[in-house]
């Protein structure tokens, strides 16, 4: 059965409509896997001589465990940005006989092959083997040792697999956890309860007594079970409708009647994001990472080279217009042909697109005015990198959005509706920070921070002068790949 | 006014559609009829730019439809749920259409008053959306929207399918109506001969993307049609699209 799902996905990627653009991404993370594993197998290799050499007057293996606990809040982090789980299109298989408990085991060991999950494996190993060589535990202390952290890293993946579930079903089941994440970390900060010192002492104790590995082998399976009951229970075609057949949302946005002819299209974009899981996720996205600025802000290593806080800039006003942006116009998909047979211009679609953009920039610029506490340098860098994604950026995701015939299932079953969060849309978005941070340091290294600032809200205003011409070009390209994008976004499925 | 010359769609290698010359004059209530795979809503798609001609052109009153967007303020069209936005409920979606085609609120409101019977009161101010109407409904929704404004073109893609009894006599009485002054031409397809011979003045059978019909209906066009079409029966083999 695991050979015909399988088959199935196989057949689903290569006959895509956008199967150039997959394969093209996936070479691309390909090269990238390759050097997170390289890197990561020379830190797991190097690790204990490091640590041995810094800290002579501790026992690595310890000093390893205290920090166990912060890794996995961190790998928790890159895995809820970067991986993308596996989905499978349960429709068609609903009223065939196929037991459901297998798909959704299929789907959930599927996820145990995950890359993410054998990147921590090039630290754990050779760190494991040095540590039999080298330090005075046993070998069966410390096998008991690599299987328990083994066994966490499952756990953080089905950990992972929840809380994703959970971002996009019900955001509000979320609140509880993180507020006992925020508690402990404060308490963790001001040395109250030192809960990852605590959990050092905990693998400590297991180093000790290796059969205790068997406690994570037997939470990983507990989770495991918990998605499986999860994804079973959804594994209906009204599993949606039973909660959300109350009343309509009927909220009319009247004041967008303020802009005109553009009116129509912004109050249905707005209630295209309002009324639609995915796009609803991408404005709670970004204004969760809004915080970004404090992982950098704070530390005085970044000060020096600033050019890095113009890609903190533009990510952090920008969020939404990466998310939302490089998707236009496939949330459209399931209705194109009507957008495209309507009483629409194509330069008004577009137009409207773009203003929606906009203001999500100027709202989120508006939102990371408190990071002036960190230096005016900081404000004055996030406005002129919005005015940068405004004049610049919002063209050319535009431009790039011509390209798309992969069409979004809005209404799509809850069932592992989460596409659109994974390494791939990062990944899009790169060109777009890396570009204006290389502008900015190169004006500021041969001029000056001034000039560099002039340089960057140059181009913002001059693509703002030229932006009707710009739309115009723009709305030429969509006429043109019209058809090929009708043909795209009639294909169902993934 | 519509025409068509030396249009043709090929699909790899497969000629689909080939229509010489047609002219549909305006106010006519023109009716498409044939198999799966005749070529009817691949006629419609042209008409309405979602695909493009391998040859050929269509002029819809002297716009060339592949070349202009000014087609578009006045023709209407319906051809299934891709033509409805699911998220919205079935009243925003017809003063969003109403809004395109410069109706405001209240004209919508007197304009649906008309549709009291058509609706049924499955429809209107039921606060549900789109997406969660039945198919049947959805349809009707998508009819009426595109009746919106005047247009002087509307293309209805089997109107009569899916519809409950009730409904589609209903139907048959708005077409009417709508082709009574002459001033609207109503295109539509349909695989049900009684119901298209009913309200379409012309009929043209496709077969393989040809017309082999052209007729002015009368008294003897459903018998001719069913004739034609059980002489068929066993000797056509056609795809669907």
């Amino acid at each position: 059965m695991f050979k015909r799902f399988l088959w199935l996905e196989w057949k689903s990627f290569f006959r895509s409509a956008s199967v150039g653009k997959s394969i093209g991404l996936k070479v691309l993370l390909i090269f990238l896997a390759l050097y997170f594993s390289v890197a990561f197998l020379f830190l797991g290799i190097g690790l204990y001589p490091l640590l041995q050499k810094s800290f002579p007057d501790q026992d690595p293996l310890q000093l390893v465990n205290r920090f166990v606990l912060l890794w996995l809040v961190f790998e928790l982090g890159y895995r809820f940005m970067l991986q993308t789980l596996p989905v499978l299109d349960i429709k068609p298989l609903l009223n065939l006989p196929i037991a459901r408990r297998k798909a959704v085991n299929f789907v959930l060991i599927k996820s145990i092959y995950s890359f993410f999950n054998f990147l921590p494996l090039f630290i754990i190993i050779p760190f494991g083997i040095f540590c039999i060589y080298k330090a005075e535990y046993g070998i069966w202390n410390l096998i008991g040792w690599m299987i328990a952290m083994t066994a966490i890293t499952q756990c953080v993946n089905f950990l992972n697999f929840i809380i994703k579930k959970k971002f996009t079903d019900n955001l509000k089941a979320l609140i509880p956890a993180i507020l006992i994440v925020i508690v402990l970390a404060m308490l963790e900060y001001f040395k109250v309860f030192e809960i990852s010192f605590w959990f050092g002492k905990m693998m400590d104790f297991l180093v000790l007594n290796p059969y205790l590995a068997i406690v994570p082998i037997i939470l990983a399976i507990a989770l495991y079970k918990w998605n499986q009951l999860n994804l079973e229970s959804k594994f209906y075609l009204d599993a949606g409708l039973k909660e959300k057949k109350q009343d309509a949302d009927t909220r009319d946005f009247v004041w967008t009647k303020k802009f005109g002819t553009l009116a129509p299209f912004l109050q249905q974009d707005l209630k295209l994001i309002w009324r639609n899981k995915r796009p609803k996720t991408t404005i709670y996205m970004s204004l969760l990472l809004l915080g970004y600025g404090m992982f950098f802000y704070p530390s005085d290593n970044y000060q020096a080279f600033e050019a890095f806080y113009v890609f903190i800039g533009i990510f952090m006003t920008g969020i939404f217009m990466i998310n939302f942006g490089q998707f236009v116009p496939s949330w459209d998909a399931s209705y194109y042909p009507m957008i495209m047979s309507q009483n629409i211009p194509m330069k008004d679609y577009l137009s409207s697109k773009a203003m929606l953009i906009s203001f999500s920039v100027i709202i989120l610029a508006i939102l990371t005015t408190p990071y002036i506490y960190f230096g005016w340098n900081i404000l004055l860098i996030n406005m002129v990198a919005a005015l940068y994604n405004i004049g610049v950026n919002v063209p050319i995701l535009l431009y790039a959005g011509s390209f798309n015939k992969k069409r979004i299932d809005l209404d799509k079953s809850p069932f592992m509706n989460y596409q659109g969060t994974g390494a791939m849309q990062w990944l899009v978005s790169i060109p777009l920070m890396v570009v204006p941070m290389l502008i900015f340091w190169l004006l500021n290294f041969f001029i000056g921070f001034e000039a560099a600032l002039i340089g960057l809200s140059g181009l913002g205003i001059l693509g703002l002068l030229l932006r009707p011409n710009l739309m115009e070009y723009i709305a030429g390209v969509y006429r043109k790949r019209k058809y090929a994008m009708i043909n795209g976004f009639k294909q169902t499925g993934e | 006014m519509i025409t068509a010359t030396n249009l043709s769609k090929i699909y790899g290698g497969t000629k689909v559609l080939n229509i010489d010359h047609l002219d549909i004059p305006a106010g006519q209530s023109f009716g498409l009829v044939g198999n799966n795979g005749a070529g009817k809503t691949t006629f419609f798609s042209l008409l309405l730019d979602l695909i493009q001609p391998t040859t050929g052109n269509i002029f819809n009153h002297e716009i060339t439809v592949s070349q202009s967007e000014e087609w578009k303020p006045f023709t209407a069209s319906f051809i299934d749920e891709s033509f409805l936005i699911g998220y919205l409920t079935p009243e925003e979606y017809l003063y969003f259409v109403g809004e395109l085609r410069g109706a405001n609120k209240a004209d919508i409101d007197d304009f649906l008053a008309n549709f009291e019977d058509f609706f049924h009161g499955e429809i209107i101010g039921r606060r549900k959306y789109l997406r969660d109407l039945s198919k049947g409904n959805q349809k009707k929704v998508g009819i009426v929207a595109a009746l919106i404004g005047n247009p002087k073109v509307v293309i209805l893609d089997e109107p009569f399918a899916n519809l409950d009894p009730t409904t589609q006599i209903r139907l048959k009485k708005i077409i009417k109506e709508l082709t009574e002054n002459r001033e609207t031409t109503v295109l539509i397809s349909s695989h049900d001969l009684i119901h298209v011979t009913e309200v379409c003045e012309r009929i043209v059978v496709l077969d393989k993307g040809e017309p082999v019909k052209d007729i002015k209906t009368s008294e003897a066009t459903l018998s001719e049609l069913e004739s034609y079409f059980s002489g068929e029966v066993g000797v056509t083999q056609a795809e669907e699209l």
